[in-house]
């Protein structure tokens, strides 16, 4: 895929990119409604002159009630389990509905609509409706160690569930790590005729800024990305991490190991031919991932190239993830949970037999 | 009572038989305190058929037929036809896991759904959804939902569509009293009531869930209490009779459609049998109870109310119950007959295909 720009001079950070997207197709297609709690903010209260009061938690969906009005810029009450059922019967009777999860950490609060209702009409109506239906939610830490953007919201606000959905079958999950395919991936779910759920990293929706076409375009879901290329061994990211591999990659450069940098993009239907095509080439592999360690996103692409390409390896697969533990509140053991670009590169140099 | 045709009597070269589409529910041209003459049909044809359907569906269990679970309807009646007598159409149900009655009430075609329960390709769901998940889009029918309280989330769904893409449709939520207890009941009620949506809520409250009786689960005597919460009319009606839920039903109809909002109807009701096909009731339920809930079976007492007033004739009742029972003759034989499933189909329509 081609992901050089030719003609965008124009950068947004990766929230507006998906502002822009949302606005972009609610101007396409009138059936699109989006719904949340405070996606406008101080709803009802217009005769005080009060609208659009937070413009949803991280501002992603700021500007579009005064544009399209309250009847398809909905705010919800605290009723994820009520609304995004709502969003699943709209899907199921015309509409092309976009719920927000606030964050991740709350699917449980509505688990059901979105892997026994949402996930599987299609297939258990036998393919006699669609179901257009977007799911956008946020998801991991807010800091860096260097910056922070109101972070320390602790272990039930800081979470990176994306296994648990890529777990269900028939559930296209699509994780951006750019301003750009943040845009397009939303573009392309909000077009699905199926449902898709949009992890947005938190940290990355305000730090992640790049040059953005201002027209409407489609990035593939169910295609990986390679974002730098390389020879030796190949790091394979998912969202924020691919930032994180990239760093390590330079290092590594700096040393003369030449790290090839996969973005995942999609977790599910998960793109093995970019991610196995890259591995027989570079012979080595590292997946960096910053979810919890066990039955995660890291293993299974772990096991698949075990499984697919084991001959190819010159060594074993490498996984850098969270710790097996819930995320920590105060900022040292915060960033001490958070992969980085240390951890990567202590992986590589075990790969190549150079580690302590 | 006519041949039963059970699964011997079918030889795979005979051709499938031929049926025609069943009738829509009658338009309803009158609401008021009572229905119409060819509604008296309506009802007296669906009411049987449902009986038609569940009793020899029960007959085919109890021979070995490997129909899947099941959970009978018989004993309900009159609460799916009241309700569908005052729909049109191209309005939408969601119903729950005791779902037959309320598919047949709107129109889906007893052959089709019987397919579905021997896993034929010809089934409503083409074999991949069975009794509890029965669906019917082009009948208005969104789904038989196993997952309890959570079709009631998808009505309101489909009625927040109808709302914003500007129809006249109105939804109508089954659910049982089991479900009064659940969260995604209040939090869809709730968004109904704040949105003004054109959707109604029937309780079929049959006293029991699974063994546990409504006395013991839910705080309040009558469940169309709860309304009040939700600043919506809530009436109890007599689940017995057909045209008490049908002038109950047409009222809330009429409101809904009419813009003025949600309502609920809870119909006091009984199962003859048990939870579904292994249960014995006599582990939680008197065989007194039993009884005097059978003297007061909505088709006995409708056969009572329209011979005594001379609003339809013996032999227009008897030419329904023959005209039914030759329909469930056809449906087995057609459900025994259908070919199964292409072992292919285990992995289509798992994606919903497509994009606008």
């Amino acid at each position: 895929m081609k992901t050089d720009i030719v003609a965008a001079v124009r950068e947004l950070t990766f929230n507006q990119a998906i502002n822009e997207a949302l606005r972009l197709e609610m101007r396409r297609d009138p059936t699109i409604v989006i719904m949340g709690e405070d996606i406008a903010g101080g709803a009802g209260l217009a005769h005080l002159g009060f609208v659009d009061a937070w413009g949803g938690s991280l501002r992603t969906t700021k500007g579009l009630i005064t544009e399209f009005g309250p009847q398809r810029v909905l705010d919800t009450p605290i009723a994820e389990m009520g609304f995004v059922g709502a969003a699943v019967g709209a899907a199921m009777s015309g509409l092309r509905p976009i719920v927000e999860i606030m964050f991740v950490d709350l699917i449980g609060c509505c688990y059901d609509q979105i892997i026994n209702q949402a996930a599987k009409m299609h297939y258990m109506m036998g393919g006699q409706l669609k179901l257009p239906l977007v799911i956008r939610t946020a998801y991991g830490t807010r800091g860096d160690g260097k910056r922070t953007y109101g972070g320390g919201a602790g272990a039930q606000h800081s979470q990176t569930l994306y296994s648990v959905l890529a777990h269900i079958p028939g559930l296209k999950v699509v994780v951006p790590s750019t301003a750009y395919n943040a845009k397009g991936l939303t573009i392309s779910a909000i077009r699905d005729d199926g449902p898709v759920v949009i992890l947005e990293h938190k940290f990355l929706g305000i730090a992640a800024k790049g040059p953005v076409p201002e027209e409407a375009y489609c990035l593939p879901i169910g295609r990986a990305v390679i974002v730098r290329p390389g020879e030796h061994v190949t790091l394979c990211a998912i969202g924020r991490m691919t930032h994180v591999c990239l760093e390590a990659a330079e290092s590594l450069a700096a040393e003369g190991i030449s790290a090839e940098v996969v973005d995942v993009l999609t977790l599910s239907p998960l793109d093995e031919g970019t991610i196995l095509e890259s591995v027989r080439r570079t012979r080595r592999l590292v997946v960096v991932d910053e979810d919890t360690p066990v039955a995660s996103m890291a293993r299974d692409i772990a096991a698949r190239v075990a499984e697919k390409a084991f001959d190819d390896l010159d060594a074993p697969v490498k996984t850098v993830t969270a710790p097996d533990t819930p995320v920590p509140f105060a900022a040292v053991l915060e960033a001490h949970y958070v992969p980085r670009p240390a951890q990567v590169i202590r992986a590589v140099h075990d790969l190549f037999g150079t580690g302590d | 009572m006519s041949a039963k045709v059970g699964r011997a009597s079918g030889s795979r070269e005979k051709p499938l038989p031929q049926i025609t589409s069943e009738n829509l529910p009658a338009r309803v041209e009158t609401i008021g305190q009572k229905p119409a003459r060819n509604q008296l049909l309506w009802m007296y044809d669906r009411l049987t058929l449902i009986r038609e359907f569940e009793e020899r569906l029960k007959w085919l269990v109890e021979t070995g037929v490997p129909v899947g679970a099941v959970h009978y309807y018989t004993g309900q009646e009159a609460c799916a036809v009241g309700v569908c007598a005052a729909l049109e159409p191209a309005d939408w149900i969601a119903s729950t896991h005791r779902g037959h009655g309320h598919c047949i009430a709107k129109g889906v075609e007893v052959h089709r759904m019987m397919a579905e329960l021997y896993g034929k390709s010809t089934g409503t769901n083409r074999g991949k959804g069975g009794s509890m998940h029965i669906t019917d889009v082009h009948r208005g029918m969104l789904g038989v939902n196993p997952i309890v309280g959570m079709g009631v989330t998808h009505a309101v769904g489909a009625a927040l569509s109808a709302k914003v893409r500007h129809t006249s449709q109105v939804a109508v939520a089954f659910f049982g009293e089991g479900a009064a207890s659940f969260g995604a009941l209040h939090e869809a009620m709730n968004l109904a009531a704040i949105w003004t949506l054109p959707v109604v809520f029937v309780c079929e409250n049959n006293g029991y869930s699974q063994s546990t009786p409504v006395e013991y689960a839910v705080a309040v005597p009558d469940i169309a209490e709860r309304a009040s919460a939700y600043r919506m009319p809530g009436v109890t009606v007599d689940g017995q009779d057909v045209k008490a839920v049908w002038a109950a039903a047409a009222a809330a109809i009429k409101r809904a459609r009419s813009g003025a909002g949600p309502s609920l109807i809870e119909c006091k009701t009984y199962r003859y049998y048990g939870h579904h096909q292994g249960d014995d009731t006599r582990r939680y339920r008197t065989k007194e109870e039993e009884d005097a809930a059978r003297e007061r079976d909505c088709i006995k007492r409708f056969r009572e109310q329209v011979l005594n007033d001379g609003s339809l004739q013996p032999e227009e009742l008897e030419a329904i119950d023959k005209k039914n029972k030759e329909k469930m003759d056809l449906a087995v034989i057609f459900a025994e007959q259908s070919p199964l499933p292409d072992p292919a189909e285990l992995y289509t329509d798992v994606y919903v295909p497509g994009a606008r």
